[in-house]
């Protein structure tokens, strides 16, 4: 009876595991279709059309790295990513300093934290779209911010006319909307410092600035190379906040590379040389992209 | 270790200035919405309304078509949240608990999808949608964003938690593989499915890009487009799009109020983009 039993064991045991091997490609099957159509497919396609002449209609012809070459030469596009880079500089260690001092403000002992936390979040659920028009609506000729200079007896600004205004409008903006998300992050990783630290320094008549600079920024180290890493590639992949605050202008002045990607493909119908210009935005992002993996990794250690 | 009176009055004065300079842009616009033409465009602005006027709303939904927009925003933001919960989670599910051949290779390619955002291949996604006859159909907006890397790999750490005895035990009990992951593995999953649905709903209703792409037929207008079109034009009609922008916020304002406490506690934050 018993070897009965035995032997009758196997055989669903085997049956079981012929359905096992199917299921997880059943399972798999709609993300994977959906990442091959949507990504896999479009990226081989964007390689594809950088080495062609395409305008979208007729058929593409092949001109090697001519695209490239073009690129290379176009003074326009070295301008538009030299002012990307530009405005990465500037608004990447401005959302880091606000974010953390936000963030360092919110660890101490204070009354409705959760209140002012829930406040400097809620920007960073609302659309670019709505940001931007937001503060184009408060910098505007008649905006509240004008008023105010009227008030003091000040003339007023065109800040969306005037280039330098135009761009300290987008990145006042940027903070504003960003600022929340970077925060959180930093509060986790303020939270996770033992308190015995700070504690120790204390007790060894350490400053609050240097118990700053000497415990909280190094065991900071990974939240900080996050937080850096992701602002910069959210830098160089801006657009939607412009589209709606300044409209890439005024006279391109606030025309980073993503925009300049898209008019190229769009407007002026050149596929091929936009989408070798998405291949040199890839490089550049893949390698802030690699850079925060290995120095993540790196701060963890 | 305790501050002193100075430090907090301090640390108080700083916080409240900071808040009141993050919270003044949407109060701003919010009171702006209620102004009747005359007070919009006069200079200086008064701070309140003086007249509290509903014009602009009504306008949004009787001239600017806003209704047929905010139908279109809240059918793409609640179906693609549906499937990527469905799909995610199925694919974490596969990922986390079976061992087949290719699984490890597919995990890593479905990451590796994170490297490649959108903004570098919107010009053959354009091709891509049009070849499937998907350009200018809201499902261009529903399917291809509810596939997405970090929901599969959320899904499958969380899975991995999950011991395989419980699996194992609806097995014998005669439970096929969909049973499993529907009676078993989809509940269980209910706090991680939660989060992402918040997030999910929150980049759908927000997203500019995908619909600016995929979209030109104003009747079938996101919220966003229709916003972007707006502002586009020579004469901006301020009324209107301040009531519009309003409205477009009060859905992702309720959910931000029901679930900020999980939302600003960093946990889930942490793993989303």
């Amino acid at each position: 009876m018993s070897t009965e039993s035995i032997a009758a064991h196997p055989q669903p045991v085997n049956k079981r595991k012929r359905k096992l091997q199917l299921a997880p490609y059943l399972f798999v099957l709609p993300n994977l279709l959906i990442f091959t159509v949507f990504i896999v497919i479009p990226t081989i396609l964007g390689a594809v059309y950088s080495f062609h002449e395409y305008d979208g209609l007729n058929p593409m012809t092949f001109i090697g790295i001519e695209n490239y070459a073009e690129i290379f030469t176009d003074v326009k596009f070295w301008q538009t990513l030299g002012k990307t880079a530009t405005y990465a500089i500037i608004v990447v260690p401005l959302i880091y300093i606000c974010a953390l001092g936000i963030a360092i403000l919110l660890v101490q002992q204070i009354v409705l934290k959760g209140f002012f936390r829930a406040i400097f979040y809620w920007p960073t659920m609302i659309s670019f779209i709505i940001v931007g028009l937001t503060w184009r609506w408060i910098f505007g000729e008649l905006g509240i911010i004008n008023g105010v200079l009227e008030a003091v007896g000040k003339d007023s600004v065109s800040f969306l006319s005037d280039p330098f205004f135009a761009k300290l409008t987008v990145i006042i903006a940027a903070v504003w909307s960003r600022l929340g998300f970077f925060m959180v992050i930093f509060v986790a990783g303020l939270l996770a410092i033992p308190k015995d630290y700070y504690e120790a320094a204390h007790l060894d008549g350490a400053s609050k600035l240097r118990a700053f600079f000497h415990i909280t920024l190094p065991l900071l180290k990974p939240t900080t190379l996050l937080v850096v890493m992701l602002t910069t590639i959210e830098a160089f992949k801006a657009y939607p906040l412009m589209f709606a605050l300044t409209g890439g202008g005024p006279n391109k002045a606030t025309t980073y590379i993503v925009q300049y990607i898209y008019e190229t493909g769009f407007a002026k119908q050149e596929l091929g040389l936009a989408s070798a210009m998405s291949i040199v935005l890839f490089v550049i992002i893949t390698i802030f992209t690699v850079l925060q993996f290995k120095l993540t990794k790196g701060g963890e250690n | 270790m305790t501050p002193t009176k100075a430090q907090k009055t301090f640390v108080y004065v700083l916080l409240i200035l900071f808040a009141a300079l993050w919270l003044f842009p949407v109060v701003w616009i919010f009171l702006s919405s209620f102004k009747n033409n005359t007070e919009l465009y006069q200079f200086p602005p008064s701070l309140l309304p003086q007249q509290i006027t509903f014009e602009h709303f009504i306008n949004a939904f009787e001239k600017g078509n806003f209704g047929r927009y905010f139908v279109n925003s809240a059918i793409v933001a609640v179906t693609s949240t549906l499937l990527l919960l469905l799909i995610n989670s199925m694919a974490g599910f596969a990922l986390a608990k079976y061992r087949f051949w290719g699984g490890t290779f597919l995990l890593l390619a479905f990451i590796s999808t994170l490297m490649i955002p959108l903004e570098v291949i919107m010009i053959p996604i354009f091709k891509v949608l049009s070849a499937l006859g998907l350009y200018n159909s809201l499902l261009a907006l529903i399917i291809p964003p509810a596939a997405t890397p970090t929901g599969v790999f959320l899904l499958r750490q969380y899975l991995l938690t999950v011991p395989d005895e419980l699996l194992e035990a609806s097995r014998i009990d005669g439970a096929n593989e969909w049973t499993i992951y529907w009676k078993v593995v989809l509940p269980l999953c209910r706090p991680i499915l939660a989060a992402l649905a918040i997030f999910s709903f929150m980049w759908r209703w927000d997203d500019f890009l995908w619909p600016l792409i995929a979209i030109s037929d104003p009747n079938k207008y996101t919220v966003q487009l229709a916003l972007s079109n707006f502002i586009g034009e020579f004469n901006v009609d301020w009324g209107s799009l301040l009531a519009m922008s309003v409205i477009t916020m009060i859905p992702v304002l309720i959910v931000f109020l029901v679930f900020q406490k999980h939302l600003v506690s960093g946990m889930v934050t942490s793993g989303m983009k």
